[in-house]
């Protein structure tokens, strides 16, 4: 689904066109405000959100027996899945899928590395509660704190990658080149996790005389129960959604700011040229050339 | 009634924008220049003389505007420009742990040279016999500018962009230099030369554009001394010894 | 392409040839890891033993980040980087090139460790050829995903902190891998089992040499 968060186009690529003739010819443009349906979807989806965690906190600490075998314990159900959901598969998948569209030359556009890292972010935050909620959950259950297998060492080290995206992002570069190496980071990353999971899979199942442990936690779930684990699904990729909504305006906001700086710091260059005397000609009949954009690479 | 074709342009940059971060080297400029001409580019320091050579050897991307070098696009067929066009640049680009023999090797295989030109090359600037085994990190900056001129000459592209090219140099290498600069010319190669100091540099170009804050803000032209190349722009014929036409 | 290569891997080497830095400073580093791990683990040589596939593997990945960190600062002198670019040499190969240099040095470091690791530890190689075998595949691996991450940040300044946080969770498969087939390689191992990982290796090698061949030219000019 398509979002409109910018009334005024900003694609994030450097100059704006100058008009023609002014000396100091930049101007500044309006920094990017959502339009009002892109506003009122953001809030939707933010109460949504809200009311669908809270009923499904509700449901799943009060209104829902506890298991046979579990007990109370097995309300981590409607949170654990929910969050490890979001966070390997949507947030990354949606990382992966928006750094490889930036890295395509036809839909090269800021927006998608904007929307990559943005679900890179509100990522780290749902896996780290991942594996908070999934070490709570084994403590009891296994005994450990934690288990090595290929679930939870795959999140772990995607947990891992994850930061290194950010702190790639960290580096203080041009837009376009920042969005390339991440862009990067990101497909390296997505091809690296499913060659880890693959390989701590074999690495549990192959290695002689260990006890392999099933992380299977899921208990047998029924009538209400599996309610609340789909509205638990349901309100958590809400939250998930609404949180990448609020990050890429952030990230939007920024960028204009940026990019702000540069038509300012291209007037201050000009004006530079104009007291060393001689108003800026060509060398050659300009005049009479149409200007043509070339695309950013 | 068909119209004269024009000369094919060696370099053509229309409103080009290139930048640093945040930071616009070039500002918006507009440049054209022939194939076969030497053109001086001058300028103050900071005002974008280094960046323009480096956007026409397709080191640095333009962010807006126009760009062809050769008849070629260098953010399209990078590899095509690169080995067509040398830069002399304030780095060598030296492995300081290679002799100056094998740096020179390297380099002009590197950029799909003739192996052959390059004994001649290392005897035109000077480096050879202990010289052309020393290891590069023990030399002084002018011997440096050397090997890369060594570099350059060896490989002889079809369009030079020399960035300063005299600094550092002492006075017998920039006779040298002077004189390759006149035997690229005279074998129809273009040359644009980067200086913010007038004076012997002049003597090479036909004509000289003047670079400040990021755009091209003046153009005049110039008459080359002994020059074999007669038609280079507008030149006002004279006899006798020959005044530079401001 | 493969001209290319071969003219930066001989390079490379050439260069190592004349420093010698993989030889004096990354080696003793290598033997120095080895033994500090020995102290970590206790004087049990039974633990030690049984120990040595997984600590073999981890000395080399140090190696590599120091390997390929080298690779990568040979470039910045004197802005050679940018010499490179302006030749207009085939990016793919200069990325083979670099990588072949970083593999041919890695062989030799861990033919040395190898060694250590007999000496040091007590390990009793029953199936060579596997040892020797998971050590190239496994350096093929190593050098290919290094010389990758060594370039997309060869232009950062925080590229010494930077390198190891990022190369390492990508190289981890190989450490998996070697390790395995190293145990199985070893007296009271499973032959058998160590197959499987080396075809693991094999595709890991196939699929990271392949990325870097496609995308070492756009990495090159981000940087």
């Amino acid at each position: 689904m398509t979002r409109d968060l910018t009334a005024t186009p900003v694609d994030g690529s450097a100059a704006t066109h100058p008009p023609a003739g002014a000396a100091t010819n930049t101007r500044v443009s309006a920094p990017p405000t959502p339009s009002t349906s892109a506003r009122r979807t953001e809030r939707t989806i933010g109460l949504l959100a809200l009311v669908g965690t809270a009923a499904t906190v509700w449901l799943g600490l009060w209104v829902t027996p506890p298991d046979k075998v579990q007990g109370d314990l097995v309300r981590l159900v409607y949170i654990h899945p929910g969050v490890a959901w979001v966070a390997l598969y949507l947030a990354f998948g949606l990382a992966a899928v928006a750094s490889l569209l930036y890295l395509w030359p036809r839909t090269r556009s800021l927006f998608w590395d904007r929307l990559a890292a943005a679900a890179v972010e509100v990522g780290v935050v749902f896996n780290i509660c991942t594996l908070v909620s999934g070490s709570i959950w084994g403590k009891p259950t296994w005994g450990v704190w934690w288990a090595w297998d290929a679930r939870l060492t795959s999140t772990a080290v995607l947990l891992v990658l994850f930061l290194g995206y950010l702190a790639l992002r960290r580096v203080p570069a041009e837009p376009e080149v920042r969005a390339r190496r991440s862009a990067f980071v990101a497909l390296f990353a997505a091809v690296d996790i499913p060659i880890i999971h693959f390989s701590v899979n074999w690495w549990n199942t192959l290695h002689q005389g260990a006890t392999v442990l099933n992380a299977n936690l899921s208990p047998t779930i029924h009538g209400s129960m599996a309610w609340t684990l789909l509205l638990g699904f349901v309100a958590l990729t809400l939250v998930f959604v609404w949180m990448l909504l609020v990050r890429y305006r952030i990230g939007a906001l920024e960028d204009w700011l940026a990019a702000n700086e540069l038509d300012l710091a291209l007037a201050e260059r000009q004006a530079e040229g104009v007291a060393a005397g001689g108003a800026p000609v060509g060398s050659g009949p300009t005049d009479d050339f149409p200007t043509d954009r070339v695309g950013v690479a | 009634m068909a119209p004269a074709a024009l000369p094919p342009s060696a370099v053509s940059l229309r409103d080009a924008v290139a930048l640093s971060g945040r930071f616009p080297l070039l500002a918006g400029v507009d440049l054209e220049v022939a194939v076969g001409e030497t053109v001086l580019v001058e300028g103050p320091n900071g005002a974008g003389k280094t960046s323009l050579l480096r956007v026409c050897a397709g080191l640095v991307p333009l962010a807006s505007g126009h760009l062809s070098v050769l008849g070629l696009d260098p953010s399209r067929n990078r590899v095509g420009v690169r080995r067509r066009v040398g830069l002399l640049s304030h780095a060598a680009h030296l492995y300081d742990d290679l002799t100056v023999r094998e740096n020179v090797r390297f380099a002009v295989r590197a950029a799909g040279g003739d192996v052959a030109r390059i004994d001649p090359a290392l005897e035109r600037w000077g480096l050879v016999g202990r010289l052309a085994k020393t290891s590069a990190g023990k030399l002084s900056a002018g011997q440096r500018r050397r090997v890369a001129l060594a570099v350059l000459t060896a490989r002889w592209p079809e369009l030079w962009l020399l960035d300063e090219p005299h600094a550092g140099l002492d006075a017998s290498a920039r006779l040298l230099l002077d004189q390759a600069v006149r035997d690229a010319a005279a074998s129809g190669v273009t040359v644009l030369i980067a200086s913010h100091e007038a004076g012997p540099v002049e003597d090479l170009a036909g004509r000289a554009v003047t670079v400040t804050g990021g755009r091209v803000t003046g153009t005049r032209d110039l008459v080359p001394v002994a020059s074999p190349v007669a038609d280079l722009g507008d030149v006002a014929p004279t006899d006798g010894p020959v005044a530079h036409v401001a | 392409m493969w001209r290319d290569a071969m003219l930066v891997a001989g390079k490379d080497l050439r260069i190592e040839g004349r420093s010698r830095v993989a030889l004096s400073q990354v080696a003793p580093f290598g033997i120095v890891a080895l033994v500090l791990f020995a102290f970590a683990l206790g004087p049990d040589r039974q633990t030690m033993a049984r120990g040595a596939p997984g600590l073999f593997w981890v000395a080399v990945l140090f190696c590599t980040v120091l390997a390929i960190q080298r690779s990568v600062s040979v470039e910045s002198s004197d802005g050679a980087r940018d010499g490179l670019r302006l030749s207009g040499i085939d990016p793919a190969g200069l990325y083979l090139g670099k990588a072949v240099a970083v593999a041919a040095q890695l062989v030799v470091l861990e033919a040395l460790l190898t060694v250590g690791v007999v000496l040091l530890y007590g390990a009793r190689i029953e199936v060579p050829w596997m040892i020797a075998v998971s050590c190239v595949l496994g350096t093929i691996g190593l050098a290919a995903t290094g010389t990758l991450y060594g370039a997309l940040s060869s232009g950062l300044r925080v590229r010494e902190t930077l390198l190891p946080f990022l190369l390492l969770p990508i190289a981890a498969p190989v450490l998996l891998a070697g390790t395995r087939i190293w145990q199985s390689a070893m007296a009271g191992g499973v032959p058998a089992q160590g197959m499987q990982w080396l075809r693991l290796l094999v595709v890991f090698d196939a699929v990271y040499l392949a990325i870097g061949v496609v995308l070492f030219g756009p990495i090159q000019e981000t940087a």
